[in-house]
């Protein structure tokens, strides 16, 4: 049986850092092929090579699809080839019709006129043949998220199926819904159609995969026939995180003092949907001198978590205890939260970090302008003083302090808003993704930063998706999923395969064993 | 004669510090410019001390309702009805003063203190509600637009008592014996201005390079202490020339100083920028941005209706009329004095500078007799070129 598709040493690059090096990846016809690895392992870059995201000339090396060599140029020309990607964000326009998404780009017409018997028709055999018993004159915002991802699925069969790509589908579905989308999946196959799924569940890709390709560092680092071979999870678990540890981490002399956050019974509702529990009853605390890391996968909870610590910056209907230095503490507001001695620094730092047209030395100083405001008027002199020396103790490389943040590097970007977040004197500083986007030199920098941190008493919990840099800097690696925390290693004993089992092992126990993973969580040290 | 932390040999420290002014004082050589055009074609009608006193007058309302714009558009809103507002106080202030005899002080004081409510009542909206402010502020054009009419009851009403009238139409009081047609006071009000801001920036720079700044080289600020004391020496003497600051005149120059000093150097000016700039890490950075936002709003009605007290002692009268259209040229000015209408960015020296370009325009044009639809046109694409310049210029 040859191939349906091959992609043959895909290699893809971004200013320099290598995100594919020699992938080669092929599917056939009638197989559902397991893409799987962590969290910028390279899974949906190769996707964007193969959808023509990257058009042909971005990348190296040479797709054959249904015996040809294909030069994609755009997302269009892949869809015209029957190769359909269905997005982790779902891309539908919430204020139309299930019939309106469906036949958004190519609605079937009369001279012009949209044929709505014949849109109403096909919607219809559509929904029928995806298992979602809807109207087609239903709003897309009416659905829960799982029937939204089976109309994407009905958008794509609208066109001609000749392979069908979904990313993530089931992150953000519930058991019953994922089972079906999988049933579905499994049908097409019979159809004949290719499928390459992407997910971080194990116990799906178990299910359904008749091929499972591990990716790692952008490279193909494992490739399981599962007709051949029984799945063994263990062996998928280490390919994907067995890595050598290519950058090092700064020495650090630890000296552990009191606990200055505790954190107990803290549970966190979703803004938007105030009926979804999304951080369930956690435990947590930080000692001074402490590196706490906090892992787990996207969707977690735990930049939600830290936010909502935060002056309840994020969620609603908060409720719990948080104790600074063992005091109570309501903070209410994130100046509340400042004053308190918290900080958090965002995992998105040009969103929500930065002020990027305003220069250096405005952002350093704008959480904390009182200090160089005596009488709310602003000594530009003390002002220039504190953001100089900020400047050059964490080393920001910027052609003076009036340069514009917006056109620094990302790592210096980032020491800006750790300056900033620094010069507000906090007793805990909580970390979202410090490293993320920057290159290996200056993640160097950060660690150091983060030791010099914690060496001065304060407590500092880093989140990260980036499993060795917790391994490399962290005395105690806290692992949460699905808004609880289902397992914690002391730094000594903690491996990226034990950490990466804790979320596997409770990915497949969610649904019936989720208050079970919530009481293990977060235990004190 | 330099300072001692010179780090670039001097030619290239004098190029750059010639970009970076020339990009800072970009709009003020347009306007210098343009006042040289018109003088030039209306063959030096322009600087007349009679032109230029009524120049002063008649773009006050424009200037001080530029102000408070400049926060509006700074924290990336919009006030649409800053025009409506103003017409509506004045309305406002000839029902209290001439029907029912209320005292001037009295009256000002509290036309001041609606127009901050009405401020308060639409920025709630805006602030809390996130309701976008062109269509709130577009809802209070309207309304206040309709109410002034009732509150007119679509007549005019005057004439104001006099010492109102004197906000607009009076000049400061002689003191000194007068020399010909020359007002010595004025003359030297504008005298000790002129060495007051010299002065200022002199010390300025002496306390940055005290404490080891990099400042300018001496021969720029020389040149420009120079230029600056000798522009206004020169425009307070055609002032003087005829009959003496204008009391509106005064009001203005410290409002302007005021709001610079706001914007540039305060803790609350700093958060407006930063609120405009990027909200959400504003507020991640512990600023309450709802009630900032809230409070521009507040001061854009107060500062809308001083602007409709300025206009309604100028005419002597309220009309239902008042005001129509001013948002347009309050909002003009703003964008041409390089305010961006993404929030964040914008000085009150380049509002003023704005105000100041449509100002000018609008005068030498009439001056030139062209026709009002083409002063239109001209005024529009005027807009549209300082726009394009500015967004060009941040491409670069």
């Amino acid at each position: 049986m040859t191939a349906m598709l091959e992609m043959r040493n895909v290699s893809k690059s971004f200013a320099g850092v290598q995100a594919l090096r020699d992938v080669n990846f092929s599917v056939h016809a009638g197989q559902i092929h397991a893409l799987v690895g962590e969290n910028g392992a390279g899974k949906s870059t190769l996707m964007k090579v193969l959808s023509g995201v990257y058009p042909h000339g971005s990348y190296e090396g040479t797709i054959i699809f249904e015996g040809e060599e294909r030069r994609f140029r755009d997302i269009n020309d892949s869809e015209a080839l029957g190769i359909i990607i269905i997005h982790q964000e779902l891309a539908l326009i919430p204020l139309m019709s299930i019939a309106e998404n469906i036949f958004l780009s190519h609605p079937p017409s009369k001279l012009g006129v949209i044929d709505r018997d014949e849109v109403y028709r096909r919607t219809r055999e559509l929904l029928a043949q995806v298992g979602l018993k809807e109207s087609p004159d239903t709003l897309i915002t009416d659905l829960g998220v799982g029937k939204q991802q089976l109309v994407e699925i009905a958008k794509a069969l609208s066109k001609r199926v000749r392979m069908l790509i979904l990313d993530e589908p089931t992150a953000s579905l519930n058991e019953a819904d994922s089972a079906a989308l999988l049933e579905r999946l499994m049908v097409f196959r019979e159809q004949g159609i290719g499928s390459i799924l992407i997910s971080h569940k194990l116990n799906e890709v178990a299910k359904v995969a008749d091929h499972i390709t591990v990716l790692r560092d952008g490279r193909t680092v494992d490739s399981i026939d599962c007709h051949a071979e029984p799945i063994q999870e263990d062996r998928i678990i280490r390919s994907m995180v067995n890595r050598d540890m290519a950058h090092r981490f700064p020495e650090r002399s630890v000296k552990i003092g009191e606990p200055v956050l505790d954190v107990a019974n803290w549970s966190v509702y979703h803004p938007v949907h105030p009926e979804r529990q999304v951080i369930k009853n956690v435990n947590f605390g930080v000692r001074r001198g402490e590196v706490v890391g906090i892992a787990g996968l996207m969707g977690a909870g735990r930049t939600e978590f830290a936010m909502s610590l935060f002056g309840r910056s994020w969620g609603t209907n908060i409720s719990g205890s948080l104790r600074l230095e063992g005091r109570e503490m309501a903070l209410p507001s994130v100046a509340a939260a400042i004053d308190a001695g918290l900080a958090y620094v965002t995992e998105d730092r040009k969103q929500l970090g930065l002020i990027l047209a305003d220069d250096v030395r405005k952002n350093i100083t704008l959480a904390s302008l009182d200090q160089v405001a005596p009488g709310r008027v602003i000594d530009d002199i003390a002002e220039l003083k504190v953001a100089s020396d900020y400047r050059s103790r964490m080393r920001i490389r910027c052609s003076d302090v009036y340069q514009e943040t917006g056109q620094l590097s990302g790592g210096n970007q980032q020491k800006v808003v750790l300056s900033k977040w620094l010069m507000t004197d906090p007793k805990v500083l909580i970390l979202d993704e410090p490293t993320r986007g920057i290159d290996v030199g200056a993640k160097y920098e950060i660690y150091c930063i983060i030791n010099e941190l914690a060496e001065a008493g304060r407590g500092v919990v880093v989140i990260s998706s980036e499993m060795p840099e917790l391994l490399g800097i962290c005395d105690r690696i806290c692992v949460m999923n699905d808004g609880a925390f289902v397992g914690e290693f002391k730094g000594a004993e903690a491996t990226q395969e034990k950490i990466m089992r804790a979320i596997m092992r409770n990915e497949r126990s969610i649904g019936n064993a989720a208050p079970a993973a919530a009481e293990m969580g977060g235990s004190q040290p | 004669m330099t300072d001692k932390t010179v780090s670039l040999p001097e030619e290239r420290r004098h190029g750059s510090f010639i970009k970076n002014n020339l990009r800072n004082y970009g709009m003020l050589m347009s306007l210098v410019a343009i006042m040289l055009f018109f003088q030039v074609v209306t063959g030096g009608t322009l600087l007349q001390p009679l032109n230029l006193t009524n120049l002063v007058l008649q773009n006050s309302y424009i200037v001080i309702m530029a102000l408070g714009m400049l926060l509006v558009i700074v924290t990336g809103h919009i006030d649409l009805s800053v025009g409506s507002v103003a017409g509506f106080i004045g309305a406002v202030a000839a029902v209290l003063m001439v029907t029912y005899k209320v005292d001037y002080t009295l009256a000002f004081i509290a036309c001041l203190l609606v127009g901050a409510a009405i401020g308060a009542a639409q920025g709630y909206w805006v602030a809390y509600f996130k309701i976008p402010s062109f269509i709130v502020t577009l809802a209070g054009m309207l309304v206040f637009k309709g109410l002034a009419l009732a509150v007119l009851q679509g007549q005019s009403l005057g004439p104001f008592p006099p010492t109102f009238q004197k906000l607009s139409s009076g000049f400061i009081p002689e003191l000194l014996p007068e020399a010909g047609t020359l007002h010595p006071t004025s003359m030297l009000i504008g005298a000790v201005l002129a060495l007051g801001l010299v002065y200022a920036s002199a010390k300025g720079r002496s306390r940055e390079q005290s404490h080891g700044i990099e400042v300018e080289p001496y021969a720029f600020f020389l040149g420009k202490s120079i230029l600056l004391a000798c522009a206004v020496l020169y425009f307070t003497y055609l002032i003087a020339s005829h009959r003496g600051l204008p009391n509106v005149l005064v009001i203005m120059t410290a409002l302007i100083a005021l709001y610079g000093f706001v914007t540039r150097r305060t803790v609350i000016g700093r958060q407006i920028y930063a609120v405009g700039g990027n909200a959400k890490a504003a507020s991640l950075s512990g600023i309450k941005t709802e009630r900032l936002t809230f409070l521009t709003f507040v001061n854009m009605g107060a500062l809308a209706a001083l602007a409709g007290l300025v206009f309604a002692a100028r005419l002597n009268t309220a009309t239902p009329k008042a005001g129509l259209g001013f948002e347009l040229d309050v909002i003009a000015a703003c964008f041409i004095g390089g305010a961006s209408a993404y929030g964040g960015v914008g000085r009150v020296g380049g509002a003023v500078v704005g105000a100041m370009i449509m100002g000018v325009m609008n005068n030498g044009m009439s001056i030139l007799g062209i026709g009002i639809d083409y002063q239109q046109v001209i005024k529009g694409l005027v807009l549209l070129g300082a726009v394009c310049i500015d967004v060009y210029n941040q491409r670069r």
